[in-house]
């Protein structure tokens, strides 16, 4: 049953579609974002289903205002207490019985793609596998049915799993101390930075310029801004790495600091990481390292002896917490001991043979002074046990096993792929995540974007494009550690078969064309912009209701 | 490991295809020093079995909300969530799929996003809504944030009935942001007068409904107010499904509703993750944060979904963007939407009534105690009541005797001997005749010993 229909694309969207696809091939600032050509599919079919794909109609279309999928008692007639200011007017919110809402959802699901269905390559995200034992602990009722503010005698294991989770995080990384209330990477970045921030403010010195590459992700110059800082940019090398001598240029007294990404987005080990550190030190600043590619380098190498003094950690990214469609995350920001003392509350800390949990500012002791909080409560608490339940998995020698399959998967696609592909910084190893630029594609007619498309009908979801934006039409791929060689070589001939028709031939169709097989084709972001549509709405006439 | 495919053979294969001798040759980057010869200093792998036993260690030394009567609110609230729900967020397409950068293939992230967007500005009574926050306390802070962008005006006048933890992160982010925040002292009855705190340089006034405390009352003369001195009203919710009995904060004035929405479809996970909503008028929405999801066509011609406005955000407007949020909360809001399509309208507002009687009950049950007095007027599921002892010591007297007695405003709202005899208090749906008895009784023999 369909309650709507669909309209087709006008004269004028055509248009649209040409003009920017003409636009396409010189933009290296962001991805296109119309469709390219629009051929039609083949089968069309009474319902507009296809097979196991189903059309789906909104829940605003098929719901019913008077229906509940939920059987509650009546309430028991009460005085209400409500200041008289009970809702008159209805509200707008459609029901479903309960069969009728698995199945909505259930045909929703089946339009994504996902980690547990395939090849997930999306640069600088890792995509690993999400171990349903993680699912299972973070549901324990001990930990998923506590309240944050229950009495602190009544919720020690939760905290204890909190030290044991910082305990894990301090080693791993080298560092002095973990806040772990931040709610995701970019989160993680404002607590690094606050505390950079406080420190600067306790010595009294006034900066007001952060360094930043432009090979960074934009959740870096993206809070630095936030929190006042004019952000400066720093050039990287022919070799995409940035050059110490470049920050030294760069550091003059109003730096706070600078936001270095190691592994960088271009997915490399900056080779003067420790170098920059001290040119960063020894200028009165501070190191914020993004440690969204951590996933590299966990029993390689400890930020805390590259000379870091502030790196958030993406548990969904490193330690497989899932990344649910877009979130939540978790970004536990781990501090040296230079900032240790400015840590936002809430923390645990040691009370006699207990716990308990360090709420405000004023009751902080031994000379912490903390910059303020980020967050009602104490942070991701389902994260941090999955995160836990991921790392006592693995164990030490799991975590170090992890990172060299992951470099060692990235480095496998990257050999594999360089005779057909370029990169941008010429043939040296990378470490979890290889890069590609589109210069292989010059004069093919064929787009990063194409080449991502054409990838869908595959079965692969592509890997990230246009990003970093200091390479041009940037491809990204990050295979992570749990891949099968099988499935890796799987990959890599798909995507050499790829790159011949790409660069051979004349028949661009399959590429031009992509998505065909998709439960749709290219989408239209121009006009989405354009007419912003972003809730429904109900039908202005008659005929398009039920 | 159980979860690491690759074989010894397979990695010997694969380093010579990439022509190196060893792993560490691709390590050559970092610091020949630096590199870890060692394993880093924590137990080896382990079993499923093994694990499990570890983390049920843990888990048992807490006291699990439901095995105890449970009125613990101030924030979080404990509701029952349906089976489809979680049973649904687990699907593999959902849970381990990420932010819907290819639309062709994740229409099914997209559809519900704009269903959730339009469920959320529905309720709130807004126009627009975004596809999640972190959290409300996070929400909150953004939504001053943007007020200040939107009036260019730096002050914020906070109710003294707004959450103190949310009160706490807006001025963390105005101390280090340069921007000035106004509290008000803390409002248990709802009494305070805000409009003569609003002047030409306010940006916003935040109120909470209900209030931290409990407290309902009409936001209208607020905004009026703050209209008048062109500043904005932001509405914060942190028991969503009050506004199922309740006005909503969009008809009486609000600007941006900045909301919890873990009451719906999400449970206590000891504070997170929870599910932020942020909703505002469609003539801010280019200032607002975060994600959104719209409606478009494909080439076909095809109804689809696309992430859209994204020049507001981090990655196409970097140090320009609007805010820094790239990870949200999309498997909460997942949570939250499918709850809410269970409930419709008719399930909602009848959850809300459960809510609202069972606490007039336990109001009337607490009231009925000597010297204990519920100084919450009107209120939604939630009230405070002042007790003739010191609240954090009965709540930890009460907790030892099985009951979780709700918060002492002590807890959130340090050094006000004021407060000290206060505690909130909430009782939702899931509590029972029986579990209020238990309360009632458990008060009333700590309060007599
Ligand atoms: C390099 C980099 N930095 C920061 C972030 C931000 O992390 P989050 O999305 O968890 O806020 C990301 C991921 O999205 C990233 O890839």
């Amino acid at each position: 049953m369909i309650g709507w229909r669909m309209r087709s694309a006008t004269a004028s969207d055509a248009t649209i579609f040409e003009k920017r696809a003409s636009q396409m091939a010189m933009n290296t600032q962001g991805r296109p974002t119309a469709p390219g050509s629009a051929g039609r599919s083949e089968a069309s079919t009474f319902t507009g289903n296809r097979g196991l794909d189903h059309e789906e109609a909104l829940i605003f279309e098929i719901g019913r205002a008077d229906t509940t999928g939920v059987d509650l008692p009546q309430p028991r007639q009460v005085k209400s207490r409500l200041a008289g200011l009970e809702r008159r007017q209805p509200i707008g919110l459609p029901g479903l019985t309960e069969p009728e809402t698995m199945r909505h959802y259930v045909r929703l699901s089946r339009k994504n793609y996902a980690i547990d269905s395939g090849l997930y390559p999306l640069g600088s995200c890792t995509m690993k596998h999400n171990p349903r034992l993680n699912e299972k602990m973070a549901r324990l009722a001990g930990f998923g049915d506590i309240h944050p503010l229950a009495p602190q005698s009544t919720v020690q294991g939760a905290l204890a799993l909190m030290q044991a989770l910082s305990g894990y995080l301090l080693e791993l990384t080298g560092m002095q101390s973990v806040a772990l209330s931040p709610k995701a990477g970019a989160h993680g970045e404002l607590c690094g930075m606050l505390a950079i921030k406080a420190a600067h403010d306790a010595k009294g010195s006034k900066r007001n310029i952060v360094l930043v590459p432009d090979s960074a992700h934009g959740t870096n110059p993206a809070t630095a801004a936030f929190m006042g800082y004019h952000v400066k940019s720093i050039p990287a090398r022919d070799d995409g790495t940035v050059a110490a001598e470049a920050v030294k240029a760069a550091l003059t007294p109003d730096v706070a600091a600078i936001m270095l990404t190691n592994p960088n987005t271009c997915g490399l080990f900056e080779p003067e990481v420790a170098e920059i550190a001290r040119v960063v030190h020894e200028a009165g600043a501070y190191f914020y390292c993004d440690g969204a590619n951590f996933n590299a380098i966990v029993g390689k190498v400890r930020p805390g002896d590259l000379g870091v003094d502030a790196m958030h950690i993406n548990l969904h990214k490193t330690f497989s917490t899932p990344h649910g469609g877009g979130g939540p995350g978790s970004g536990p920001v781990v501090l040296s001991k230079a900032l240790a003392p400015f840590a936002p509350v809430p923390f645990v800390a040691r009370d006699g043979e207990a716990y308990k949990l360090v709420e405000h500012e004023s009751e902080a002791r031994n000379g912490m002074q903390p910059l303020g909080r980020l967050t009602a409560f104490h942070g991701q608490m389902g994260m941090f046990v999955r995160a836990l339940a991921y790392m006592l998995s693995h164990g030490s020698d799991g975590m170090r096993q992890a990172s060299e399959d992951a470099v060692l998967a990235a480095n496998y696609v990257r050999a594999s792929l360089r005779d057909v592909m370029s990169q941008p910084f010429g043939d040296q190893p990378c470490m979890h995540e290889v890069l590609f630029d589109d210069a292989w594609l010059k004069d093919s007619g064929v787009t990063t974007l194409d080449f991502a498309k054409a990838m869908i009908d595959e079965g692969y979801h592509p890997m990230t494009m246009y990003f970093p934006l200091v390479v041009h039409g940037a491809m990204l791929i990050e295979p992570t550690e749990s891949e099968s060689k099988q499935s890796l070589d799987l990959f890599i001939a798909t995507l050499r078969d790829l790159a011949k028709d790409a660069t051979t031939g004349n028949d661009k169709s399959r590429f031009k064309e992509a998505p065909r097989l998709a439960p749709r084709r290219r989408l239209d972001e121009t006009r989405a912009a354009r007419e912003p549509r972003l809730r429904w709405r109900p039908p202005a006439r008659p005929e398009a209701a039920e | 490991m159980r979860y690491l495919p690759l074989t010894d053979d397979d990695r010997r294969q694969m380093l010579a295809k990439i022509g190196v001798a060893g792993i560490d040759d691709l390590f050559v980057a970092v610091p020949r020093d630096k590199l870890m010869h060692e394993l880093p200093a924590l137990p080896r792998t382990m079993s499923e079995l093994e694990v499990e036993r570890e983390m049920a260690k843990l888990a048992g030394l807490n006291t699990a909300a439901g095995a105890v009567p449970f009125f613990v609110g101030a924030g979080a609230y404990r509701h029952h969530v349906p089976a489809t729900v979680d049973h649904l967020i687990q699907r593999s397409e959902f849970l381990t799929s990420y932010t819907p950068y290819q639309p062709e293939i994740t229409q099914g992230t997209l559809q519900y996003l704009f269903e959730f967007q339009t469920q959320v500005a529905n309720l709130t009574g807004m126009d627009v809504a975004n596809a999640s926050m972190y959290d409300g306390s996070t929400a909150a802070a953004e939504a001053v944030l943007m007020a200040h962008r939107i009036t260019r005006r730096k002050k914020a006048v906070l109710s003294g009935g707004l959450h103190p933890q949310y009160g706490d992160v807006i001025r963390t982010l105005a101390h280090h942001g340069g921007s000035a925040v106004d509290t008000l002292p803390p409002d248990p009855t709802g009494a305070e007068d805000i409009a003569p705190r609003i002047d030409g340089e306010t940006s916003c006034v935040v109120v909470q409904y209900p209030g931290f405390f409990g407290t309902v009352r009409d936001l209208e003369p607020i905004a009026q107010a703050a209209h008048a001195k062109g500043a904005l009203l932001v509405v914060v919710v942190t028991e969503i499904i009050a506004l199922g009995l309740l006005k909503s904060p969009g008809e009486m004035g609000a600007d941006i509703v900045a909301a919890e929405g873990q009451s719906i479809g999400n449970g206590l996970n000891f504070g997170g993750p929870y599910v932020g909503l942020f909703a505002t008028r469609d003539k801010y929405v280019r200032q607002m944060p975060g994600r959104l999801a719209g409606e478009t066509v494909d080439a076909e011609g095809r109804r689809g979904f696309v992430l859209t406005l994204s020049t507001r955000e981090q990655h196409i407007r970097r140090e320009k963007a609007t805010s820094n949020i790239c990870t949200n909360s999309g498997l909460c809001a997942l949570a939250f939407t499918i709850h809410m399509t269970l409930l419709g309208e008719a399930g909602l507002r009848r959850l809300a009534e459960i809510n609202h009687a069972n606490a007039c009950e336990l109001a009337d049950r607490l009231g009925r105690l000597k010297n204990v007095e519920v100084i919450t007027p009107a209120f939604f599921n939630e009230f405070t009541v002042r007790i003739p002892a010191n609240a954090a010591e009965v709540v930890e007297k009460l907790a030892r005797n099985g009951v979780l007695a709700g918060v002492p405003v002590s807890r959130v709202i340090p050094g006000t001997p004021e407060c000290s005899d206060l505690m909130v208090v909430a009782s939702t749906e899931i509590n029972t005749d029986d579990d209020r008895a238990a309360f009632e009784k458990a008060l009333a023999t700590a309060l007599e010993s």
